[in-house]
């Protein structure tokens, strides 16, 4: 995954533009690093992922089921208490903590996901190595093409980006033509 | 058209300004400001080790006003949480682009004010090191919370508040640690942040699901938010007291409390602003702004104040009128209800005219005032509400004892400590959003 050509861009349009041709070629193992979201290039990737929300989604589900069962389980079933003879299960008391059981498996869930789901926590990894490449967390925009394109071909790649005006090409694991 | 940031600033530029303070030498007012709050924090600690070691009978606290100052704190801290999330949250759910620049600020400020908020129930407990028989645990006693109380509903918001706040706030502030361990002078200060930023690259792949995941937590944040006050009017809402037993309380508790986060906001962010020079980024526009959301939800305070006295007319009930008509405003401490409506009513009003919401210090001095007021609506609502019940020979006045003043006062310092160390450690202004806005501002400008 982490094999691969990394090139480095000086402005936000012309990543956009390499990105656009490399899809026009039939790319689509393609990354962009950039210093801040950009929504179009979302776009460009293609594919919507869902999987943040559904996981949110089920954990708040799991969440309300597990706050109103625990309160009902042990108002009512363990250790039932008449406080100015209420009744035990009372659907109504339950609602405030039931809300905020949800919330917090929603919240945790979420956060969990966008990181797991994205690789992290994953202190180092060989893109680390490559000099300028801390500049995709400032003001440079970095390509990545993924050595397990189905396109990838080294000399073709390089050829490639170096048209698309690439300040510098860094590669991983794959020798450079 | 409006542009929140000024002078279109490049890349490197906001970098340069707006992570260096995380890596410039601490000033010599910080460091003075450093040393007077860990004072405090140090009377703070002793005061609780003390409370712990004596007892909660060093608290003016007595029957009948049994929630008192450590009540009247807990509330109004937690209230001041409130403006954070509204502005991280709400703001964000309404793509209100002015929350850009201080919305991670107003977020610690959340985080900050929780956890002195937390602290005073739990010393109110009497036993505190007994708190955690409010969490269900399994316990060989084979006694479990009653979920009927609104006491376990507090304890579950607050801890909820609490912990989604966290994780809101980090989630944001990743892009951010990043480009601090990428930019930081030295190793061992790139390492540092290396470890709290977990390797976010700035993969697109990331960067989508961060959107995805940083919406989906404004979205719950912001009925959280709401929720969290409205449980804590709850404690008072659910007794039978004249001037508590009322509907008014949920709606009522969580305007007063954004009323009095937005004023803590613009207490904390004009001294800021001023000492780190931030004013193209944090401008006149956005203080403009805060004023406005003071002086609507001043408005809505002030409604609800109407309506109470109208209820406590209408209604019909002899304990509750006599409790809003004529022991607030002409009881033992009418002064302290007359000083919450000068405050809170009053003094805002000076904000319809954009002189005044654009006078830095008038704005500070009118937020200072709409803390104090509020801080003093509490202690009329819990306290002369408790001194003047239903049986007339329960009747005493409470005041406040030295103690109570002592650990207010720590509070506050070690709030003011905490703030310190966020504005030394971490970047304030969200660096990668401002990136971001300063684009869509130019590309608007263009296209005209």
């Amino acid at each position: 995954m982490d094999d691969g050509f990394f090139a480095e861009f000086d402005s936000l349009e012309r990543l956009q533009r390499a990105l656009e041709r490399l899809r026009d070629h039939g790319y689509r193992a393609l990354d962009a690093f950039t210093p801040f979201p950009v929504e179009a290039i979302d776009a460009m990737l293609g594919t919507r992922p869902r999987a943040v929300t559904r996981i949110g989604g089920l954990a708040a589900a799991a969440g309300i089921a597990v706050g109103y069962g625990l309160q009902w389980w042990l108002n009512a079933v363990v250790y039932p208490l008449d406080v100015g003879g209420r009744p035990p299960h009372s659907p109504l008391a339950f609602v405030p903590i039931t809300f905020e059981t949800a919330v917090l498996f929603c919240g945790i869930a979420t956060f969990a996901a966008v990181l797991g789901l994205s690789g992290l926590p994953r202190l180092w990894r060989p893109a680390f190595e490559i000099e300028g490449f801390e500049r995709a967390s400032l003001d440079r925009f970095w390509l990545f093409v993924a050595a397990d394109d189905r396109c990838f071909e080294p000399r073709r790649t390089h050829e490639l980006l170096l048209g698309l005006g690439s300040l510098r090409i860094a590669t991983i694991g794959v020798h450079a033509p | 058209m409006r542009r929140w940031i000024r002078g279109e600033p490049s890349d490197a530029e906001l970098d340069a300004q707006l992570l260096s303070p995380v890596w410039t030498p601490a000033s010599r007012l910080w460091q003075l400001a450093f040393l007077a709050t860990g004072a405090g924090v140090f009377v703070l600690v002793v005061l609780v080790t003390w409370a712990m070691i004596e007892g909660i009978g060093l608290f003016g606290n007595d029957i009948p006003a049994a929630w008192a100052m450590p009540i009247i704190n807990f509330v109004w801290w937690i209230g001041i949480g409130h403006a954070g999330t509204f502005i991280s949250a709400i703001l964000l759910l309404l793509e209100q682009r002015w929350r850009t620049s201080i919305n991670r600020f107003a977020e610690a400020m959340t985080l900050f004010a929780v956890m002195q908020a937390a602290l005073f129930p739990i010393l109110h407990l009497g036993r505190p090191w007994f708190f955690y028989w409010l969490v269900p645990y399994p316990s060989t006693l084979e006694v479990w919370p009653q979920f009927k109380s609104a006491l376990p509903w507090d304890a579950a918001a607050i801890f909820t508040y609490f912990t989604v706040s966290l994780l809101f706030w980090y989630l944001g502030l990743l892009p951010d640690l990043a480009a601090v361990r990428d930019r930081a002078p030295g190793r061992v200060r790139r390492r540092i942040y290396a470890v709290f930023a977990l390797g976010w690259t700035g993969s697109s792949h990331a960067w989508r699901r961060f959107r995805i995941g940083y919406g989906l937590l404004a979205g719950i944040a912001t009925p959280l938010v709401i929720s969290v006050h409205s449980i804590v009017s709850s404690d008072f809402a659910t007794t039978l007291l004249p001037g508590w037993h009322s509907t008014l309380f949920p709606p009522y508790f969580v305007a007063g409390a954004i009323l009095s986060g937005f004023a803590m906001v613009v207490m904390l962010l004009v001294p800021a602003r001023a000492v780190f020079r931030m004013h193209h980024v944090v401008t006149d526009d956005h203080l403009d702004a805060m004023a406005k959301m003071i002086l609507v939800t001043g408005w809505i305070v002030l409604y609800a104040y109407l309506v109470e006295t109208y209820l406590a007319w209408y209604g019909a009930n002899e304990f509750e009128a006599y409790q809003t008509l004529v022991a607030r405003p002409f009881g033992p401490y009418a002064w302290v209800t007359w000083l919450t409506v000068v405050c809170n009513t009053c003094v805002i009003q000076v904000l319809w005219w954009r002189r005044a919401r654009r006078s830095v210090a008038l704005l500070w001095i009118v937020a200072v005032l709409v803390n104090v007021g509020m801080w003093c609506e509490r202690f009329v609502l819990i306290d002369v509400s408790l001194m003047r019940g239903f049986m007339v020979s329960k009747w005493e006045t409470y005041v406040p004892t030295l103690f109570d003043w002592g650990i207010l006062v720590g509070t506050l310092a070690f709030f003011s400590l905490l703030f310190l160390v966020f504005l030394r450690f971490v970047p304030f202004v969200p660096v990668y959003e401002c990136k971001a806005l300063v684009r869509e501002e130019a590309e608007e400008a263009r296209r005209g």
